[in-house]
């Protein structure tokens, strides 16, 4: 898997101030490593859910391209891009990303439910397993703590075994102990299936299991280690 | 397609609230359309039927009965009536230019005395020269009607081998015929032979039939007028012709009732496209509503791989199977309302009213159901659009 961003950049328009724009996201390339854990970190409103997103082909950039095996991801149609979201990446979102309507197990097996493809039912337990949330797999999310969500949206990403997996804060919610549950499963995820992982995170806590460390600040990155 | 079904009615079946909401919305755009269609379509049944069972193109009646009304309310609803002229009439029918067929009917009221099992009207045809009740009668009886032999109108009390009463004579009742939503419904009818014998029998129980000549009588010729012919010309004809007697055109006696007709049914049908057009603005309000409280669940769907299209066949599937749901609903308690309840519509409305036939009925039912879901699934476009572009980070962001 190659999955690199070329020049992109996230330019929005406002009323106030001396320039009619500013950029939540300067322009920037960077690559992410094909197996191991990248961590971007920052501060609040240092731009790092809109580049996440346009990583994760959720919102075209100004300018730029987003490459994954050789495909510019924003040349696709929606009906091509929504397919291989589904079925190269997975994404974990900040807050709650529970379909209310469907059970733990249910909302962990929908991206393929969606596509019908073969249901990971063996891979869902073991993550929910692993994860601390193999009991609630009949629960509905009315019934799950905030923290319990969360896992529940990263046992999600997971179990999809996705060439490359999007998390955002995703121990945002999570206490020390299952932060480092979290934490242990994504790098398991990426060294033994051999997969990428980029994480945007705030927490120096993620620092020691990333393999590469981005620092993000006013919409411009760096590299930490 | 089946992938988003199931989510689809997973989505309807776990949030049984909302899906409630919506299926009433539609139940009542069904219940005014089913209902009032079958309202309709019973009052243009009724007319059509009136019109074949008149048969002709002119009655001739004595002018009594003309002014009184009461051949018509005969007709309509079904109230008794006895008037008489001349049996001669026949022939001086027949006599005009331009006549092709004519026959005779005569009418006796029974009483509602210890002489009689029912009150009711008898209507005595000419098995021969008969063409307007007989086709009706070959519908239920293979056979000619025999001597005290009486067919009954579907409305009468009375089975099929009952002997009826009626001034004292014993009829046997050989067949029951078919609904014709008319007054005509409440008759017994029987041949000519008969009928005199009843006449006779009702003389002697002091119902007096006798006009002024002393002559035998009949009460209405039912006149057919030769390909061609100017209906209005031989109907004058007839007029200038015959004494005491006065020939209608039957289309006349039933522009009333079409009159009638026409106004109930565009009051009918504008209560329909009026409640039609309130569900639909509540729908769409309805929906508009639906999407603020579901823009999390779809960004969730749209991170998870759905395309936008996705996205909009989900919302217009769910919709439709609420409609289609709530069409269901709607069309159950319109018959529920209807169909027990069609004599007292009948008497109330004063016209000639035949439900439709069973499978004309679901057809109607089929049909009003999934309009229903067309209808709620059209509702929801613009909340189905606005979903699938709905943009998945911002929305799950703002929603921490």
């Amino acid at each position: 898997m190659m999955f690199k961003a070329e020049n992109i950049s996230k330019r929005y328009f406002r009323r106030t101030g001396s320039a009619n724009y500013f950029y939540a996201v300067c322009p920037l390339s960077l690559e992410i490593m094909a197996c191991g854990v990248t961590v971007l970190a920052g501060r609040s409103g240092s731009g790092k859910t809109t580049l996440l997103n346009m990583l994760a082909g959720l919102l075209a950039p100004t300018e730029g391209k987003v490459w994954l095996d050789g495909t510019d991801l924003y040349s696709l149609d929606d009906k091509s891009l929504s397919r291989l979201r589904s079925e190269k990446m997975g994404v974990v979102p900040q807050g709650r990303s529970a379909i209310d309507t469907l059970t733990v197990m249910e909302n962990i097996l929908l991206p393929a439910r969606l596509y019908g493809r073969p249901e990971p039912i063996e891979a869902a337990r073991q993550w929910m397993e692993q994860l601390g949330i193999a009991h609630l797999a009949d629960a509905r999310p009315a019934e799950l703590s905030g923290g319990e969500l969360r896992r529940m949206a990263i046992a999600r990403a997971l179990a999809q075994a996705p060439d490359i997996l999007f998390a955002d804060e995703p121990t945002g919610d999570l206490d020390d102990g299952n932060t480092h549950i979290v934490l242990s499963a994504f790098h398991d995820f990426a060294c033994i299936q051999k997969k990428a992982v980029f994480v945007v995170s705030h927490e120096s806590d993620a620092f020691q299991y990333a393999d590469k460390v981005y620092r993000m600040d006013g919409g411009q990155v760096d590299i930490m280690h | 397609m089946s992938k988003t079904f199931s989510l689809s009615a997973k989505n309807l079946i776990r949030k049984p609230g909302r899906t409630a909401i919506l299926a009433l919305l539609t139940a009542f755009l069904a219940l005014a359309v089913f209902g009032g269609s079958v309202v309709v379509l019973s009052l243009r049944s009724g007319l059509n039927s009136l019109e074949a069972r008149l048969g002709a193109d002119i009655i001739l009646v004595p002018t009594e009965a003309q002014s009184k009304v009461s051949f018509q309310n005969m007709f309509l609803q079904g109230t008794t009536g006895a008037f008489y002229m001349d049996a001669s009439a026949l022939e001086k029918v027949t006599e005009v230019e331009g006549v092709e067929k004519a026959a005779p009917q005569t009418f006796l009221a029974s009483l509602k005395a210890d002489c009689c099992s029912i009150k009711i009207q008898v209507i005595g045809i000419d098995p021969e020269k008969d063409f307007t009740v007989q086709p009706w009668i070959a519908r239920s009886l293979t056979k000619e009607l025999g001597d005290m032999d009486v067919a009954v109108g579907c409305k009468v009390e009375a089975n099929v081998g009952e002997i009826i009463r009626l001034y004292e004579q014993r009829c046997k009742v050989v067949a029951r015929l078919e609904a014709t939503g008319t007054g005509l419904d409440t008759a017994v009818y029987c041949n000519m032979d008969t009928m005199n014998a009843l006449l006779k029998a009702a003389e002697e129980k002091g119902v007096s039939h006798k006009i002024e000549s002393g002559s035998d009588v009949i009460s209405a010729v039912y006149i057919k007028v030769k390909d061609g012919c100017d209906i209005d010309a031989v109907n004058s004809r007839l007029n200038g012709h015959i004494r005491k007697a006065t020939a209608v055109r039957t289309r006349s006696m039933i522009t009333g009732v079409s009159d009638s007709l026409a106004g109930v049914s565009r009051t009918v049908s504008g209560l329909i496209v009026a409640v039609w057009m309130l569900a639909f603005i509540i729908l769409l309000l309805a929906f508009a509503l639906i999407i603020q409280e579901r823009a999390r669940e779809f960004a969730v769907l749209r991170l998870l791989g759905s395309s936008r299209r996705m996205l909009s066949r989900m919302v217009l599937t769910e919709s439709a199977l609420c409609g289609l749901l709530g069409g269901i609903a709607g069309v159950g308690l319109a018959a529920l309302l209807l169909f027990p309840f069609s004599q007292l519509i009948e008497s109330s409305l004063r016209l000639p009213y035949l439900m439709p036939d069973a499978g004309k009925t679901l057809l109607l039912a089929a049909g009003t159901a999934l309009l229903s879901a067309v209808m709620a699934a059209l509702a929801s476009v613009a909340a189905a659009y606005r979903l699938s572009r709905i943009d998945p980070g911002t929305v799950l962001r703002e929603g921490n």
